[in-house]
């Protein structure tokens, strides 16, 4: 594969970037032409089934979600050291093998490990 | 290959996309009706063909709200952060073995790491309605997704291991030469692909984010008008994309008997899993949410960590 031709996937890759960025922001514009515009203070208040809102938004919520972001973090981390790895397997041959499944291993632990400290337990 | 071509090439998937997008709602609403014992859409044109563009045009002239305690400028965003990386994967997908646009060498990574951006849309659009229900609806959203990207991506590493290759067409070569789709020798994985891209999706019977019967409407509750619509078309296109990404990996992309050409192969494989998502939203009821995030860490992950192992031994037993 050419230089040329690498590159010009790439541009595919910009082009489309453009037209998904373009079509809701022209559409959004153009709307703007059609649809009608008439605000006041009853519309413009947040929807809390239909009685007034009490508060503001930003409310507290379970510390689980936190909990699960940061298991995220380090699983999806994990899987951006597999993927180079899974791809050259091929020519890694028993050394590579034995190296991955070692890595999997400590994982699988770490996995284990929050299992039993019931930090994947939702209640 | 020249820019204009190029161009025109991304524009025509951009229509046909929409197109797209417009029957396959029509498509799902007819589906479920029929499983109810109901006709479904059947005014707006013969067989209610025409029932999304009616929609569409409602939306169109209906009033954009924009509540007064929301954050405007990523209120406004959001929803192009949404459809945005939801079609930009449609550039590395091959259509056939002639229909197709950038051919990247990283074309699975590629298309992991843009799709899960829409998640960003999600949470913009809940945290700045500054409405309860959006922000619960989005943080549920993001949590879902997470959990289940984490199954979704180590359920493709198999197929990966065995091409030893990320980009999509090698994979459609490779299921070639072997004379058999993935379903067959990555079968676990594809379930755990198909339960993972359900959640994804955010579809029922894991639509918690979006669970009318508790949470409104979820992260976009405070859209309405052209804004809610690009909400909607982001999640059918990722839902379109996310098949066709299925059927480049697990039922061998374009590859069929030659009576019909490889692209309708490939489209009518695609309509395959949108029949199953649509079956299965009108067949189960919604999961609970505890119960969702434990099965993806408890089951999901580790099955799929169980047939990398697997398919690592084997790809290097048999010496691939």
């Amino acid at each position: 594969m050419g230089l040329g031709v690498y590159f010009d996937n790439y541009i595919y890759v910009l082009l489309f970037m453009t037209l998904g960025v373009a079509l809701p922001v022209a559409a959004l514009t153009f709307g703007r032409l059609v649809r009608p515009n008439n605000p006041y203070a009853e519309k413009l208040t947040t929807y809390e089934s239909g009685i007034a809102p009490t508060g503001d938004a930003q409310v507290r919520y379970h510390v689980a979600y936190y909990i699960v972001a940061l298991e995220f973090v380090i699983f999806d981390v994990e899987t951006v050291f597999l993927y180079p790895w899974a791809v050259a397997l091929g020519q890694l041959g028993w050394v590579g093998l034995n190296i991955g499944l070692i890595f999997i291993a400590i994982l699988g632990l770490g996995l284990a490990y929050s299992f039993k400290k019931k930090v994947l337990e939702w209640n | 290959m020249d820019l204009l071509y190029m161009t025109i090439y991304s524009v025509i998937i951009l229509k046909l996309m929409l197109a797209g997008v417009t029957f396959s709602i029509l498509f799902e609403r007819k589906v479920i009706g029929y499983m109810q014992m109901r006709p479904g859409p059947n005014r707006h044109g013969p067989w209610g063909i025409l029932q999304t563009v009616a929609d569409v045009m409602k939306l169109l002239m209906k009033e954009d709200v924009i509540p007064r305690q929301a954050d405007r400028a990523i209120f406004v965003l959001a929803p192009v952060i949404a459809f945005a990386p939801a079609f930009t994967v449609y550039a590395v997908i091959s259509w056939s073995d002639t229909i197709y646009a950038a051919d990247l060498n990283i074309g699975v990574l590629y298309f992991l790491g843009v799709s899960s951006m829409t998640m960003l849309g999600v949470l913009m659009g809940g945290w700045s309605s500054n409405n309860k229900y959006s922000l619960l609806g989005a943080i549920r959203g993001v949590a879902q997704m997470i959990s289940y990207e984490l199954p979704l991506v180590l359920s493709i590493l198999g197929i990966v291991i065995l091409v030893g290759s990320l980009n999509l067409r090698d994979i459609v070569y490779f299921q070639q030469d072997i004379g058999m789709w993935f379903i067959i020798p990555q079968f676990l994985a594809f379930v755990i692909y198909m339960i993972s891209a359900i959640a994804e999706l955010n579809r029922s019977p894991f639509d918690l984010p979006e669970a009318e019967s508790e949470l409104v409407s979820g992260y976009h509750t405070e859209y309405s008008g052209f804004r809610y619509a690009f909400f909607m078309l982001a999640e059918y296109t990722y839902a379109i994309a996310i098949a066709a990404f299925a059927t480049t990996l697990f039922l061998g992309g374009w590859l069929g008997p030659a009576f019909l050409p490889g692209v309708v192969w490939f489209l009518l494989k695609m309509c395959i899993f949108m029949f199953i998502w649509f079956w299965l939203r009108a067949t189960l009821p919604r999961a609970r949410v505890s119960h969702l995030m434990q099965f993806s860490w408890k089951v999901l992950i580790p099955l799929a960590l169980l047939n990398i192992v697997v398919t690592a031994i084997i790809k290097v037993w048999m010496g691939w």
